[in-house]
């Protein structure tokens, strides 16, 4: 079973519609507790980073000893961002570390510059492929997938693949079997099926 | 032999945002009602197939306009949203008779990613604020129908029919401002005339608000789409009763826009 979080930061209903399409077995825990159960945890949301308070101790915990047990979490936009250092979205708040790095946010440039830019980021942009990833397999460089999102992730020695709106950010992340994608897979079309299939894969059966 | 390394690699790929090609259906009571009786398309009739016809063609996301409201045909509405969600994994927009927390609430639980205001907005602006709280802004759609008044332009509500007693660049802005993740910007003046979108209302607020504008009404050749991205500085652009002919196909429109420099998801 895969753990979707809800942790009331935006509707689920697009996730788990994808995540059925694709076979997999979704339960939306509870509590912390329940997450013993989960084979694959994946922390969705849409919108501001101090959203991710409702996720306290009690989860934070839960969830790097699952991570710890070789359980495979995927963040997916603010879920992706949660998985940072920090946001300054919400300084006050911690992210769950498990990735190094702070969340910024994405500078609008004025309507005088060619081309105007707009934040939020809004909309279908290409993804360029850094390195292979289990995440990112059968992800052709050039891919487009659905963005909406203010704040972004810097381009470490984690990112797998990179997109560009005034400057370029992390789009896919992996480092060992986290993972997280800025974009919404379930908003992606094939690409993002895709995406969300791979991650299913890097969940191990047994669990 | 420089071209192996990841510098390379970035510089292959364009990564730019795409401008995004949105088709809306009209609905009523579960049926599109626009365009439906061209030859050689049985079910075009039947929302969920016009989408799926509209996705294998590349469109970018969906807007179902419930054009009748009624709280009878709300779920017909519901019914259509389900259906048109199941199989499609692009950004859905749902608008058309959206009065308050509940009818969103009813149309987000089908399956819509975004809920589109008009009337409501313009009635009670902090429904707004209110939605963009509970769903998160980019869930909250601004749709403004104006028309030309003066050096400016006038907003209307219920369907074109009321004047509001607003300017559009300064409603576009409250919206904004009260938590709307896009607007959705509809010419009264163009909307159904095939003459072309407004690029001039288009490009007046696109270049007041920093979200995202769908510039809407007047589509009626691919040069118009080349106008109201570039002159008309839209982000987006819908269009309903164009995309049932074949000689505008998404997948055509989106070549001749390549064709012009303009980013496309193709």
């Amino acid at each position: 079973m895969i753990a979707l979080v809800d942790y009331k930061a935006g509707n689920l209903t697009s996730v788990k519609k994808a995540l059925a399409t694709i076979g997999a077995e979704v339960f939306v825990p509870a509590e912390a507790t329940d997450l013993a159960k989960a084979r694959g945890i994946i922390v969705p949301g849409v919108g501001h980073f101090g959203a991710t308070r409702a996720l306290d101790q009690s989860w934070v915990e839960v969830i790097l000893a699952r991570v710890g047990e070789g359980v495979p979490l995927l963040g997916i936009c603010l879920g992706m961002q949660w998985l940072y250092e920090s946001s300054d979205e919400a300084p006050e708040l911690k992210g769950l570390g498990l990735l190094r790095g702070r969340v910024v946010r994405l500078q609008p440039q004025s309507a005088g510059r060619t081309p105007h830019l707009k934040v939020p980021h809004v909309g279908w942009n290409s993804l360029s492929t850094v390195r292979d990833a289990a995440i990112a397999e059968g992800i052709a460089s050039g891919a487009q997938v659905y963005f909406t999102h203010s704040y972004l992730a810097p381009v470490t020695s984690d990112t797998i693949a990179v997109t560009e709106h005034g400057e370029r950010f992390a789009a896919i992340v992996q480092r060992g079997h986290v993972a997280g994608v800025q974009f919404h897979p379930e908003k992606s079309g094939d690409v993002g099926l895709r995406i969300l299939r791979n991650f299913l894969a890097m969940a191990p059966r047994a669990l | 032999m420089w071209g192996c390394g990841s510098s390379a690699i970035f510089l292959r790929w364009r990564l730019v945002l795409s401008k995004r090609i949105i088709a809306c259906l009209d609905v009523r009571a579960g049926q599109v009602v626009k365009g439906i009786n061209f030859e050689g398309l049985r079910t075009a009739g039947d929302p969920a197939a016009l989408a799926r016809r509209y996705n294998a063609e590349g469109i970018d996301e969906l807007v179902i306009l419930d054009i009748t409201a009624t709280i009878e045909t709300r779920r017909a509405l519901a019914d259509t949203i389900r259906a048109v969600a199941r199989e499609l994994f692009i950004p859905l927009a749902v608008g058309g008779g959206i009065r308050g927390e509940d009818d969103a609430a009813a149309v987000v639980e089908a399956g819509a990613d975004k809920v589109s205001l008009n009337t409501a907005a313009l009635a009670q602006p902090a429904l707004i604020t209110t939605l963009a709280d509970r769903y998160g802004s980019q869930a909250v759609v601004v749709a403004i129908d104006a028309k030309k008044a003066g050096d400016g332009f006038a907003v209307f509500a219920r369907s074109g029919q009321t004047a509001a007693d607003r300017d559009a660049v300064e409603w576009a802005r409250e919206a904004e401002a009260r938590g709307a993740g896009e607007i959705l910007l509809t010419s009264i003046d163009r909307d159904g005339t095939k003459a072309g979108f407004d690029c001039a209302l288009t490009s007046a607020v696109s270049s007041a608000v920093s979200i995202p504008v769908i510039a809407s009404g007047g589509a009626g050749d691919l040069d118009h789409f080349v106008e109201v991205f570039t002159e008309g500085r839209a982000d987006a652009a819908l269009a309903a009763s164009i995309f049932h002919y074949e000689e505008t196909s998404v997948r055509h429109l989106k070549e001749h826009l390549r064709g012009h420099g303009i980013p496309v998801r193709l």
